[in-house]
């Protein structure tokens, strides 16, 4: 074992050990989601689209355990293919998002100058759109589509991404460190992977939760909106909004996806929440 | 340490799934501007985005294909019809051409018909405006005091009870969808115990006890989605004045908690917690156009996402303006205020 | 036992710090001294020494995460720990009151100065509001503060740093405490203001008979106001007794290598021998350069500098002179509006991205912070291997078996190259920095106040490295800082800075030997002797040679 194997281990292990029951607990959540997320057509009892029965909005029984929906199809069968599509859909989108918006605000900072402020001029700009607008506007000229959807969802979280990136990597840009790698004479591209990025990830990795659970609560109010997933194709927010009638009837069919979307939604947050602290109750111990 | 600044970045102004506003910091390169220089080129930079902001307004519903022309006529249309209609709405001129009439109708309050059903869109904004101003505003006056309060009691003693409440309850409430807490309490207050409607439509005999009953819900669940946000934004803008040298002196020097608090941390807490009001009144318009859609509440906001839904241009092109053009001077009003605030600004070698 | 001979009496003095696996550790451990009225104590260590710990805990506050374990602080009759919040308050701000090390950050930047230092009498009624504004004034005019009328109308922005630390004074006096504590008050002041705000202090404490804690790390400093010394080191006590003992005739080991390594001028400063070759190694010629856009804020004028194979350049001003932007041209982070600069009689390009690589490796720039100059996400095998790859065109296997003999060469042990900056002491991180710069195998080493951030005792053991390294490789320093005592003795030849331009240079000995330059003169007059009428005599000297180069600029 080489010396840099073992404080890489050492510091995985730091993490383990500094887990708080809660935040494990909220890991376990997302991995399960996510398990249930790829493994959704082997886990289903159901074929999602299948009326099984004619009676709308049935109590749980033990065919269907969450009962039927507005159309007589099985609750949890939906509920699984409901979360694959909108988890699915919540990653392409951040990825996109994340790596767009932090080369862009990266190389923003590593340029400066002209390049930097006439890029954060237009970002800006763009940020002085509600983010809910710009996806109206969008999805009202090219209608509601998986494409339309994720691209004009990963712009607008892009434009986010590239002012935290960007605020980050200026911060470092700053430093002794990447002013000794400019007088060697390094590249920009060099300086940006080797001495911008390695100090920017945890934030990074904070962000990324951030904008992942970002994701997914504006895709649920797009599709809750009637304007986000088209059926018959659904995702979590669809069920929501096809299942409120289940109220009047006494049943909690509409809360089911609901509370997957806050479940999910809560144990990133805590994650993330946990990840910034950890970091920040770092920072005493080199004073 | 690279990772502070940025935390406390992280801390005040995103950590959540929020929009982060544009804002510019007073010039620090050797020029120091005055205070009135400063205004003003805020208010240009306002003026600058609203124009950026019709164009991509105009731009993005004008251009893209689904020419209106089709939009119009839908299935049944022929060339005929469409070039007759292209020629009545003036869609032949040249684009900047249609850009300048548009922006000065706009601005002139001529907002055109609805292309659905042909009605007048300045009566109907009109009429729909004022619900939606009397729904965010009820939200605002209850959400803003609420939220500067608790996020006072929760930095004032950081890591206590009420602290670690306060917090986890907030982490939980920024979780949530929009839909997800007027959802529930529709089917608590609504259906379970049926002691207010689940549906907010207006009629025009109602009194004022009516429009306090269907009121509640919306404003209820309005203000849960904005009000998790502002507490967690004032604790972190609070704490990181409590937790600066000059508040260690101001207790070294033995000056007593409550004019601590109220008169050597506020002053300096005041710019940072009008930025998190404002940005999460900003935030308010995405939460508008949900909770009216969810209640069925005659506002701006549905207005717009049946028009979204009907490809009715000038409907959207209309309400999109009018809400940006509220969020970019919301944001506007908000860097002013920080900026007098500021007393480097305001009074300067 | 309570002694009424004492005014404060600390006794077994512990604070204890949680660290986040919920361990705690003492961070001051058994701490006990005696203050009798009108004496003033000095705490000297270096950082981390405990030193303003104990000092807070005096006021019986801690930093938050830090708690008093055990002991007592007597302040007359007064057990300062057993008191409720409202008595400490009221204890805090009529009897015990404190001078914070920056007064910049300290004042509230939304008050105006006279509401924040009147703020304490007249809120607990013991004056009126225009009794402290009276009281107030007396106070500016006694620390000899510009416009005492006015100046506190104006908001802390508004006013100079050297003011600041005065008006501060001015707030933890208006009281008429029985005990001050003054925190390291002139640390963030430039060298020749930090004399007369001593003085200042010193002939405010002596008229008002007051008592006083001084916690510093400055020894030199020390000897001119206190009574007693208490030397600390990791939070326990080292040494304790009367000034004139611990300097004449120190008992600890820790204690001697402190006074060895304080900031005097040495006793004597060696003739250098200096070969002049041409071309020489460096020349700038006549560099004018300035911030802004267009270079229109002027930061320096008319510049000529040369640097000779071999030897060390010492360039010395105080903050603001121009000395880290002529550092920062020729190293090419910077471009010049005029002039040229040579390297080996080659005209040098201007800036970094324009110049070759076999240009950039003969010249090295050294940071003054090691802790923000070393990336904390590399192993010190890739921040000293990446020069040598870069520059000398090495494989990674070659680069690490160099890094192991460079590790070895500045005194550190060679499995060190697998370790992270963080987990290095501030001496050790200011070695790695030396070696990146020496990773390059460069002519010319360009040292921006490296010693400057470090304790005294690490920062001679870093100069003496750099000489050994000089003897060995045969490379040049230019040396920059703003500590004169520091660069007579290492430096052969000197060039003094100010408001951007050289005002004088020469070989060392005759630079700093009478009949010197006035403003040579003046930063000689600030180093501190540990006699202890120096400082008397210096602010004498200090304002007489100010008067001299007609400077009006406040301080």
């Amino acid at each position: 074992m080489t010396p840099q194997e073992r404080t890489w281990r050492s510091q995985f292990g730091d993490a383990l050990s500094d887990l708080t029951p809660g935040v494990a607990l909220c890991l376990l959540i997302l991995i399960t989601f996510f398990l249930i997320a790829c493994f959704a057509p082997w886990i289903a009892p159901y074929d999602e689209g299948a009326i099984l029965t004619n009676d709308s909005f049935l109590s749980p029984n033990k065919e269907m355990r969450l009962g039927s929906d507005y159309l007589g199809r099985d609750v949890l069968s939906r509920l699984i293919f409901g979360v694959r599509v909108t988890l699915f859909l919540a990653l392409i989108i951040t990825f996109l998002s994340f790596f767009s918006g932090v080369s862009l605000g990266f190389l923003a900072a590593a340029f400066g100058g002209r390049v930097d402020s006439w890029m954060s001029r237009l970002n800006d700009a763009m940020l002085s759109f509600p983010a809910l607008m710009l996806a109206l506007i969008v999805i009202n000229s090219l209608g509601s589509s998986f494409a339309v959807l994720v691209l004009t969802i990963a712009f607008i979280d892009m434009t986010r991404v590239y002012r935290v990136a960007r605020a980050l990597a200026v911060n470092i840009m700053v430093m002794d460190y990447v002013e000794a790698a400019i007088v060697r004479g390094e590249g920009k591209i060099w300086i940006v992977w080797h001495e911008v990025l390695p100090n920017a990830l945890t934030p990074l990795a904070a962000e990324f939760g951030i904008r992942f659970t970002y994701a997914i609560l504006f895709i649920s109010a797009l599709s809750f909106l009637g304007l986000g997933v088209q059926p018959p194709q659904s995702d979590l927010g669809v069920m929501v909004k096809e299942n409120m009638q289940a109220i009047l009837y006494g049943e909690y069919t509409t809360l089911y996806p609901a509370i997957c979307i806050a479940f999910i939604a809560i144990s990133m947050n805590v994650f993330v929440d946990w990840l910034l602290q950890r970091s920040s109750a770092q920072l005493p111990d080199e004073l | 340490m690279p990772g502070q600044e940025s935390l406390a970045l992280h801390a005040i102004c995103d950590h959540s799934c929020i929009d982060i506003r544009p804002c510019i910091a007073p010039d620090t390169k050797g020029i120091t501007l005055s205070l009135l220089e400063i205004l003003v080129k805020r208010l240009l930079l306002g003026l600058a985005t609203l124009l950026f902001v019709s164009v991509l307004v105009f731009l993005g519903t004008e251009i893209l294909p689904g020419d209106v022309a089709n939009a119009i006529l839908g299935q049944g249309a022929t060339p005929e019809l469409i070039a007759q209609i292209r020629e009545r709405l003036g869609l032949n001129e040249p684009l900047h051409v249609r850009y300048l009439v548009w922006l000065s109708n706009f601005v002139t309050g001529d907002f055109g018909s609805s292309l659905a059903n042909g009605a007048d869109i300045g009566t109907e904004i009109n009429r729909r405006a004022s619900n939606t101003i009397i729904l965010a505003g009820c939200t605002a006056l209850l959400a803003v005091p609420l939220s500067i309060l608790l996020g006072l009691a929760c930095a004032i003693k950081p890591g206590g009870l009420i602290d670690r409440v306060i917090t986890s309850l907030s982490l939980a409430l920024i979780s949530l969808p929009d839909f997800l807490v007027a959802v529930v309490l529709v089917t608590i207050f609504a259906i379970k115990l049926r002691w207010l409607p689940a549906i907010a439509s207006i009629r025009p005999s109602y009194e004022f006890f009516d429009w306090v009953r269907i009121l509640i819900l919306p404003v209820a669940g309005l203000t849960f989605t904005i009000l998790a946000h502002m507490v967690r934004m004032t604790r972190s803008a609070v704490l990181n004045v409590l937790t600066s040298p000059a508040i260690e002196m101001a207790i070294l020097k033995g000056v007593p908690r409550r004019r601590l608090l109220l008169r050597h941390a506020l002053p300096n807490a005041f710019g940072p917690i009008i930025n998190v009001v404002a940005l999460n009144l900003a935030y308010l318009i995405s939460g508008v156009v949900v909770i009216e859609t969810l209640f069925n509440f005659p506002g701006l906001g549905r207005y717009m996402v049946e028009a979204v839904t009907n490809r009715d241009v000038p409907v959207v092109q209309t309400c999109a303006m009018i809400f940006c053009c509220v969020y970019v001077v919301l944001n506007m009003t908000a860097d002013i205020l920080s900026i007098m605030a500021n007393p480097r600004v305001r009074y300067q070698k | 036992m309570p002694d009424p001979d004492f005014l404060l009496q600390v006794c077994n003095l512990d604070v204890s710090v949680q660290n986040k696996n919920g361990r705690k550790h003492k961070i001051v451990d058994d701490i006990s001294f005696n203050v009798s009225p009108g004496q003033v104590i000095a705490l000297i260590g270096e950082s981390g020494s405990g030193k303003t710990t104990i000092s807070l805990g005096c006021m019986g506050y801690t930093r938050p995460g830090c708690h008093i374990s055990a002991g007592s602080v007597q302040l007359g009759d007064t057990q300062v720990l057993e008191q409720p919040l409202p008595k400490l308050q009221q204890l805090r701000g009529k009897e015990i009151t404190y001078v914070a090390q920056s007064a910049a950050a300290s004042f509230n930047s939304a008050m105006k100065i006279d509401a924040q230092i009147t703020e304490i009498p007249v809120i607990t009624g013991a004056m009126s509001r225009k009794q402290a504004l009276e009281k107030a004034k007396q106070l500016y005019r006694a620390l000899e503060l510009p416009d005492p009328e006015t100046i506190g109308t104006r908001y802390p922005h508004q006013v100079s740093g050297g003011q600041l630390q005065r008006l501060m004074a001015a707030m933890a006096m208006i009281s008429g405490p029985r005990l001050l504590i003054l925190d390291e008050p002139t640390t963030a002041l430039d060298v020749t203001t930090q004399i007369e705000v001593l003085y200042s202090f010193k002939r405010l404490i002596k008229e008002n008979d007051t008592a006083a804690i001084y916690v510093t790390h400055d020894l030199s400093l020390v000897a001119q106001v206190a009574d007693h010394i208490l030397v600390l080191k990791d939070g326990k006590q080292v040494e304790y007794g009367p000034t004139s003992q611990i300097i004449s005739d120190p008992k600890h080991e820790y204690t001697k290598a402190l006074i060895a390594a304080a900031h005097l001028m040495p006793s004597k400063i060696s003739t250098p021998d200096i070969s002049t070759q041409t071309p020489p190694l460096l020349q700038v010629e006549n560099v004018t350069a300035g911030y802004g856009p267009k270079q229109q804020s002027i930061a320096l004028r008319g510049i000529n500098l040369s640097i000779q194979q071999g030897e060390t350049v010492g360039v010395i001003g105080e903050s603001g002179s121009g000395k880290t932007t002529l550092g920062r041209l020729i190293s090419g982070l910077m471009s010049p509006k005029s002039g040229r600069i040579h390297l080996n009689g080659q005209r040098l390009k201007h800036h970094v991205s324009k110049r070759s690589r076999n240009d950039l490796k003969q010249i090295q720039f050294a940071f003054q912070m090691a802790d923000v100059a070393l990336n904390p996400r590399q192993r010190l095998n890739k921040i000293l291997g990446r020069p040598m790859m870069f520059y000398r065109g090495l494989s990674q296997k070659d680069a690490t078996n160099e890094v192991s003999r460079l590790l070895e060469r500045v005194d550190l042990p060679t499995d060190f190259a697998w370790r992270f900056p963080p987990e290095l002491s501030g001496g050790q991180r200011q070695r790695v920095n030396l070696a990146r710069a020496l990773a390059a195998q460069p002519k010319l080493i360009i040292c921006d106040e490296i010693t400057s951030a470090l304790d005294t005792i690490v920062a001679q053991q870093i100069l003496d490295l750099l000489e050994d390294l000089q003897d060995d490789l045969g490379v040049s320093y230019m040396f920059i800082t703003h500590d004169i005592a520091t660069v007579s003795k290492i430096a052969d030849r000197i060039a003094v800075m100010r408001h951007g331009k050289i005002v004088t240079q020469g070989p060392v000995d005759q630079i700093l030997t009478p009949p010197c330059h006035e403003y040579t003169n003046l930063l000689l007059n600030s180093v501190p002797e540990m006699r202890t009428d120096w400082l008397d005599e210096a602010v004498v000297e200090r304002r007489k040679l100010m008067t001299a180069l007609g400077d009006k600029r406040e301080t």
